[in-house]
């Protein structure tokens, strides 16, 4: 290829110049820019050469970013975010009147909460006085970044340090949406099967803590406490794992002290 | 797939090229991308761009984790459970197999 054979012109944006042969080509002379790209001289019609250019770049699609966008803002107000994720009825709302009711007396809490329809959830919660916002996400199955935005958008932050995030009842696509959340909260409770960590891997894999909820009726179901104990640390070590029932109390203290731990980082 | 489009031409026009020949994307055994579903999307999403007819490679990473207890790296081909080879001690320390990034670009 004649383009090859080219001789260098004396271009200021390059600063090194390399031999490197690609396959089947005779060594030609490469450029290499400053950023570490390199390509085979210009033409003489104008016409660039083949370039080939080695990468590392992340693939991140818009929800990627706009999560990125949410976690510097709840991190520049001191905000520990939380995204709680389970299936439909494993007692989200529960735990969060409870906590909302008990935590929230001595660290100010607010909520985004999201379901398909109506603002049921968001009436429960607001009788603690918490900020909460309610988005309704009409057919999709999970929140994305952008939706939390907004919803926090609405919310009133001042003073506010724990925020939580109640996402769709849904073990499988809220894995794949980040939200920009600093901790993710998978809940599980004793009236699912044991099991459920093995069938629906993904979430249980990138949650950051794990909750069994409903141990209060653990027995009079024959759930399998320790079984399912077992189920979601092979599939998640990494996650703390605390037992409890919003409806005694039982196992809440730990819950508690988890959220104390988060609220470290102070508002700059 | 869009993103991934989107990031080859501008790769494509910060380099001058008016035609891409070839892409390598990087995709993590665990990243949760179907590399057949990778195929079929950039087709459509090519399509009437300086990237359309291009090849696309897709080069899968297999998922790598580390065991917190002797510390070897190996490669968790068995699904979402990442039991040590050596100690059996289970692992949530994932070191290589979320990735999804563009590797290489060729372009004229």
């Amino acid at each position: 290829m004649s383009r090859e054979t080219e001789s260098v012109p004396p271009a200021e944006d390059f600063d090194t110049f390399a031999v490197k042969p690609m396959d089947g080509r005779p060594s030609a002379v490469w450029r290499t820019h400053s950023d570490g790209t390199s390509h085979a001289p210009v033409a003489a019609d104008d016409r660039p050469a083949l370039q080939r250019i080695d990468l590392q770049l992340p693939i991140l699609d818009k929800n990627d970013r706009l999560a990125a966008r949410n976690r510097a803002f709840f991190r520049s107000r001191g905000i520990a975010a939380l995204n709680l994720v389970s299936s439909p009825g494993s007692g989200k709302t529960a735990l969060l009147e409870r906590t909302l009711d008990e935590l929230g007396r001595t660290a100010k809490c607010a909520v985004v909460v999201g379901d398909l329809e109506t603002d049921n959830d968001a009436q429960r919660l607001r009788r603690s006085h918490a900020p909460v916002a309610q988005i309704t996400t009409g057919t999709a199955c999970h929140l994305d970044a952008e939706m939390v935005a907004r919803g926090v958008e609405a919310l009133d932050l001042e003073g506010v340090r724990i925020l939580f995030i109640e996402n769709v009842g849904n073990l499988v696509c809220p894995a794949s949406f980040d939200l920009g959340e600093a901790v993710r909260v998978v809940l599980l409770s004793t009236t699912e099967g044991e099991d459920k960590p093995l069938k629906y891997p993904p979430i249980f894999k990138s949650a950051h803590v794990v909750l069994m909820t409903k141990i209060d009726v653990a027995e009079v179901l024959g759930f399998d406490r320790a079984a399912a104990a077992r189920n979601i640390r092979a599939i998640a070590p990494q996650a703390r794992l605390i037992e409890l029932s919003a409806r005694t109390g039982e196992g809440m203290g730990a819950w508690y002290e988890f959220l104390r731990s988060q609220t470290g980082g102070a508002p700059r | 797939m869009e993103s991934a489009m989107a990031a080859v031409l501008e790769q494509a026009r910060a380099h001058g090229a008016r035609k891409v020949h070839r892409i390598v994307i990087r995709v993590g055994a665990l990243s949760g991308v179907e590399p057949e579903a990778l195929q079929f999307a950039f087709e459509i999403v090519a399509r009437d761009t300086a990237a359309e007819g291009a090849e696309l490679v897709i080069d899968t990473v297999p998922a790598v984790a580390r065991c917190p207890d002797c510390e070897l790296e190996f490669e968790a081909s068995s699904g979402f459970i990442f039991a040590c080879p050596r100690c059996s001690r289970l692992s949530g320390d994932l070191r290589k197999g979320r990735e999804l990034e563009l590797s290489q670009i060729e372009m004229s």
